[in-house]
């Protein structure tokens, strides 16, 4: 990244068009470790990598509780994260507390990149300097929406961001058309796959390192779940018998889930 | 309320905020197990309302909290916990323990001291030693924890029943024995429906319906519960407290 | 609570409307008087007011019933004033109380509705919601001791179950299969519980129509404030559906005979 004369201020366009703060808000997302999201008919899961600054630290925290129908994994900076989060929980109670209805997942992820979208726009303000990715359900079933500070929000069948996401992301482009139909513990293993990806060279997945936010019917490996599957992260020993379903990197190129081999093409 | 004699002159009236919606509440704590009950039946004078409007409420998995009074502040009151409480959950990502949750309301009840919510509280449920327990409020939020009360319209006729039966005043124990600290799930239930019942005869704004939460502790029996008609269980999580739900009818008249 | 054990067992004193000019009784008040009520001065009192609003729960939905009548203290003011309000297509809502305040709700309402319409994403307010969000409006304004003067009762039908619930000018909710407000709640209640308790999935919209204009007309009978002008709105899968205004036969030849019905003067 260089500096140049069009990027102190997020409110000028440079003359190619471009808005330089905006854009580097962007690459702040990809310095955070990487988020994985995928939906199937009847779930919507995340999973995340966590990173720790040491040995002795602790891993810092990846996934947010929004209410029982929606949750969230970040990539970016961790507090800005807290702000948004802070108020998606606003937004979600103010609509129960109004019209004792869950919010719809659509416009609570609207109101966010409204949010957003203000600082890109406005003097003397800064953008987020992070991404969501949002899984919820509602009355049309599950969903999973991409956020990001440049104030946009799209629907996925698959996603990912955060560092080495693409890796992730050529994954589950391969793999994108199975989801569907895929049971709770198929979209996991398939999620945990796409997450390997972004792993440097000699790390691995493991308990520690790793956690999965569901939504939708329990797991057999899961044994208090709220009642109608409200939204929930697993982490720590639970992660084991998930952990255990991945296929060893030299022979994942056909994981026991699936056999397309296709090479499909998504739409960036 | 304006006497008869003012008639003719112009009078004013003063827009009252506050109604009473009749019912009973009562609540009774066991070794390792909470009873919270509350009859169905909504009234405004002599109106029956509806006959089916809750007035006990799942807080937690093991607390409930029963409200009666004004109808409109109860349930206005309840929602605000229940928001208060989904905050907790947001930033420590467990429950709120019992006693928490009864200084939680004793703050929210006092901070609106000078227009208080019209609600008479009970919160039963279980310690977090294991211990059944029962905390009862008056309307601005001075609060105790005691083994067991009632509230409400019929409180006048049910509390001096469980003093006796409960707390076994003015009982002298037969000799060479001592009275229980503590009664078993299954007599504290008849107890509570026989109170329900007996409110219900002499008391014309309870009735319809009786809507019984039992919370058992960590690790203990169903206690005979499994044998009562209509028992459902509410319980979220399998392992920890659980929470059951008896349903049962009153004399509608 | 009375703690005042002089008072227990007493009737109440509720009954004190002498010109039966307000349709919402004054509520029992047995306790002491504020001593400083003489130097506030109070919000309001309903001016121009509907009198009972009817609902009830059938087969197909929710059947709800009001006339047309608009009251100026005990003059029959306007006389073709609609008193059921459609909201989207799932609801009716129908008040009585003060007129002027219900039509600052159905703008509430309107309002609501637009802004929801213009989301365009497949969710909708039903009854439920809307029923909600009167409640809210309605405690929050009785808590700036500045209330809406109304009596609403909230009927609607949406993903096939049906919806029937109340709110005051107090906030006060309930739900129930038979509603009414006003004097309805006296007279008519009683015989819409007959009627309708454990029937509702079993009457059909003909019947669910007679035991309402039934019931308005034996309200036509006994309450002053009323008009032989009225309307019905079923709220089934089919959406919202509200009569023309009608009316009903009624005869008061026997009149003659009672004293007090009749022109004479002992």
């Amino acid at each position: 990244m260089f500096r140049n004369t069009y990027d102190s201020d997020n409110t000028v366009f440079s003359p190619q068009g471009r808005l330089h703060q905006v854009e580097y808000a962007l690459e702040a997302v990809k310095q955070g470790s990487a988020a994985v999201g995928l939906r199937s008919k009847t779930h919507s899961i995340l999973l995340a990598l966590k990173r720790s600054s040491g040995e002795l630290a602790s891993y810092q925290q990846k996934m947010f509780r929004i209410d029982d129908h929606v949750g969230i994994a970040i990539a970016g900076l961790t507090s800005d994260a807290r702000v948004l989060s802070n108020f998606m929980r606003q937004q979600a109670m103010s609509s129960k507390m109004v019209f004792n209805r869950p919010i719809p997942v659509n416009r609570l992820v609207s109101s966010i990149a409204d949010k957003a979208q203000v600082n890109t726009q406005e003097y003397g303000r800064r953008p987020y300097g992070v991404g969501f990715l949002v899984i919820g359900q509602d009355q049309s079933g599950p969903h999973l929406y991409e956020f990001s500070p440049s104030g946009s929000a799209y629907e996925y069948y698959a996603m990912s961001i955060g560092a080495r996401s693409q890796s992730a992301k050529t994954y589950l482009e391969k793999y994108y058309e199975s989801f569907d139909d895929c049971s709770l513990e198929e979209l996991i293993t398939h999620g945990l796959h796409a997450l390997r990806e972004t792993l440097q060279q000699d790390k691995a997945l493991n308990v520690n390192n790793t956690s999965i936010g569901i939504l939708g019917p329990a797991s057999q490996h899961e044994t208090s779940v709220p009642s109608g599957g409200g939204f929930r992260i697993l982490e720590g020993e639970i992660l084991q018998p998930f952990l255990d379903t991945m296929v060893p990197k030299e022979t994942s190129a056909a994981p026991a889930t699936t056999s397309s081999d296709d090479d499909v093409q998504m739409q960036e | 309320m304006p006497d008869m004699v003012s008639i003719g002159q112009p009078q004013q009236r003063q827009f009252n905020p506050y109604s009473e919606n009749g019912g009973t509440i009562l609540a009774i704590a066991g070794a390792n197990f909470s009873v919270i009950a509350g009859d169905t039946r909504q009234s405004e004078g002599y109106n029956i309302q509806t006959r089916y409007a809750p007035k006990v409420f799942r807080l937690t998995d093991k607390a409930v909290l029963a409200v009666n009074g004004f109808a409109a502040d109860g349930s206005m009151f309840v929602k605000k916990v229940k928001q208060r409480l989904e905050w907790y959950r947001h930033a420590h990502a467990k429950d709120m323990p019992l006693r928490a949750i009864a200084r939680l309301i004793q703050t929210m009840l006092y901070s609106r001291r000078f227009f208080p919510y019209y609600v008479y509280n009970i919160l039963g449920g279980i310690e977090e030693d294991g211990s059944g327990a029962v905390y009862s409020f008056d309307p601005v939020g001075s609060y105790e924890r005691e083994s067991c009360r009632a509230a409400g319209a019929a409180q006048s006729l049910v509390q001096p029943f469980l003093d006796n039966q409960i707390y076994f005043k003015n009982q002298r124990p037969p000799p060479g024995t001592s009275n229980p600290t503590h009664l078993p799930l299954h007599e504290v239930l008849s107890l509570v429906i026989d109170s329900f019942t007996s409110a219900t005869e002499r008391h014309i704004e309870v009735g319809d319906g009786l809507e019984i939460f039992v919370v058992l502790a960590k690790g203990s029996t169903t206690q005979g519960l499994e044998n009562f008609a209509n028992v459902q269980e509410m319980t979220q999580t399998r392992e920890g407290e659980r929470m059951f739900n008896i349903r049962r009818n009153l004399k509608r008249d | 609570m009375d703690h005042f054990p002089t008072n227990w067992g007493r009737p109440r004193n509720d009954a004190f409307d002498a010109y039966g000019t307000y349709p919402i009784a004054q509520r029992p008040y047995n306790g002491l008087k504020d001593a400083f009520a003489e130097g506030v001065q109070h919000t309001q009192q309903p001016i121009v007011t509907g009198t009972s609003v009817l609902a009830i729960k059938y087969k197909d939905g929710v059947m709800m019933a009001a006339d047309n009548l608009a009251s100026y203290g005990s003059l029959a003011r306007f006389k073709d004033v609609q008193r059921l309000h459609p909201v989207g297509t799932n609801t009716v809502v129908g008040a009585g109380g003060d007129m002027s305040d219900f039509q600052y709700i159905q703008s509430l309402l309107d309002g609501l509705m637009i802004e929801e319409f213009t989301e365009q994403d497949g969710h909708s307010l039903g009854p439920a919601e809307i029923h909600e969000y009167l409640s809210q409006v309605m405690y929050g304004r009785r808590s700036q001791i500045n209330p809406l003067w109304n009596a609403l009762l909230v009927g609607g039908f949406k993903e096939g179950k049906r919806f029937l619930a109340y709110v005051d000018l107090l906030g006060t909710t309930y739900s129930a299969s038979t509603l009414a407000t006003g004097y309805g709640a006296y007279i008519a209640q009683p015989l819409l519980r007959k009627a309708v308790e454990g029937n509702e999935d079993k009457l059909t919209e003909e019947e669910a129509m007679q035991i309402l204009e039934a019931n308005l007309k034996v309200l036509y009978y006994r309450d002053a404030r009323s008009l032989n002008k009225f309307q019905i709105a079923k709220i089934t899968a089919a959406g919202v559906s509200i009569t023309e205004s009608k009316s009903m036969d009624t005869t008061w030849s026997f009149a003659e005979g009672i004293r007090g019905y009749g022109s004479q003067t002992q």
